[in-house]
């Protein structure tokens, strides 16, 4: 491997999403690869979560000035679609971290695809129903608790 | 003429990644005049999603369908006239009511997905990776549009009869979904789309299926209209180009 790939790879893990920052591109699974060549250059590959997310341009341009500020004198971002992103590339820390956040993590991988009923991260109550398939981003949906009463956001299961 | 990946030649992956491209860039910009006139918050959000996704899909098609003559997204996006644009009819008809957006909505969208699904499973392996990524929200589209055709059909007999007058208006632009260009026929030969003729009955029964859950009626009267795949357009799409490329063509490589 050579020399400063590992420390490539760690920054780039690090980039925080635009519109969730407390979760990094490594957390996301949008980090497909970081390949350092002879010369110091650093080539990433990123996977969009969706076609038309638009924060994809923000993420590039963040690893391209995250790794240019450590010191590789040449990096590009490349973007590959296949194989499709889905929400089973989820790093093992993003769904705790989406839960403090108060969003309602996707399933688990071994769960089916679309969840019958949430938890309301609010105040953990299971009567909880689906406003809209489509929320603030692309990414997620709008529920309601009716228990508490509260809306909350679920970063939905895409397959 | 130069064989592309698979044995599809340049000019048949470009009339197809075309004709998909130009599908979503339509109704991505017809989805996204509803915003700031949608009957409900939630909805405008959805629908201002759909479009998203679908502008998406757009890019990639059009990049693709661009490479063989060098042009990139913007040039076939804002560059060309209605006559070069090859998508369906039906998507650029006017939004009409909502029952009018969400029966095109289904309509398409069933389309879209069936197609999306076998085109995944295809051998040219960039529109085989579009696809993988779209059908995953194409599905969602689906769905979102199939629960409002249920609510709308069965809601109030104001919209039970709206939701009627959609579909009738609407039917007569569904004949040409299925009706192969010949480079849609070739590619399909080639194992890089699926041919027409397969999705055709999974699409009549997906719909028909519906229109019963809905207490609609499928019209009686045949579909007939075609000529998108072909550059022959209604009215309604020059005037849709001409918001939609209006600020490019007056300030060129403008940014912001």
């Amino acid at each position: 491997m050579p020399a400063g790939e590992e420390l490539a790879r760690r920054l780039a893990a690090e980039v925080p999403d635009p519109e969730l920052p407390f979760l990094t591109l490594g957390d996301l699974g949008i980090l497909r690869r970081v390949e350092v060549n002879l010369e110091g250059g650093v080539r990433v590959v990123l996977t969009p979560t969706y076609s038309g997310c638009p924060a994809l341009h923000h993420m590039a341009d963040e690893v391209r000035r995250t790794l240019l500020a450590a010191g590789f004198p040449a990096v590009q971002v490349d973007t590959e679609l296949s194989p499709a992103w889905s929400t089973d590339r989820l790093g093992p820390h993003a769904r705790e971290k989406l839960e403090a956040m108060d969003i309602a993590p996707p399933p688990p991988v071994d769960k089916a695809p679309v969840a019958l009923t949430l938890k309301c991260p609010h105040c953990g109550s299971l009567r909880t129903g689906e406003l809209s398939h489509f929320g603030a981003t692309a990414c997620k949906s709008l529920w309601r608790c009716q228990a508490c009463g509260e809306p909350f956001e679920h970063f939905k299961a895409l397959r | 003429m130069t064989a592309g990946v698979a044995g599809l030649s340049v000019v048949d992956l470009r009339e197809v990644a075309l004709g998909l491209g130009d599908d979503c860039l339509v109704l991505s910009h017809r989805l996204a005049e509803w915003t700031t006139h949608a009957p409900e918050l939630e909805e405008e959000m959805a629908l201002a999603n759909l479009a998203l996704d679908l502008l998406g899909q757009a890019r990639s098609l059009l990049t693709l369908a661009g490479e063989a003559d060098g042009r990139d997204e913007d040039q076939l996006a804002y560059w060309r006239d209605d006559r070069d644009f090859r998508n369906l009819l039906l998507l650029e008809q006017p939004n009409g009511d909502f029952a009018v957006t969400m029966t095109r909505q289904v309509l398409f969208s069933t389309f879209q997905e069936l197609l999306y699904r076998g085109m995944a499973a295809g051998t040219e392996p960039r529109l085989a990776a579009i696809a993988a990524k779209g059908v995953m929200e194409a599905r969602y589209h689906v769905e979102h549009a199939r629960l409002w055709v249920q609510r709308l059909g069965r809601g109030t007999e104001e919209s039970h009869r709206r939701m009627g007058q959609a579909l009738d208006l609407l039917w007569p632009y569904t004949q040409e979904l299925f009706k192969p260009t010949e480079s849609w026929s070739r590619a399909a030969d080639q194992g890089a789309v699926p041919p027409l003729s397969s999705i055709e009955e999974p699409w009549r029964h997906s719909i028909e299926s519906l229109m019963v859950d809905s207490g609609l009626e499928i019209p009686g009267f045949p579909a007939w209209q075609s000529g998108g795949r072909l550059g022959r357009h209604s009215e309604h799409l020059g005037h849709l180009l001409a918001e939609m490329q209006h600020l490019h063509r007056s300030h060129p490589n403008a940014s912001w």
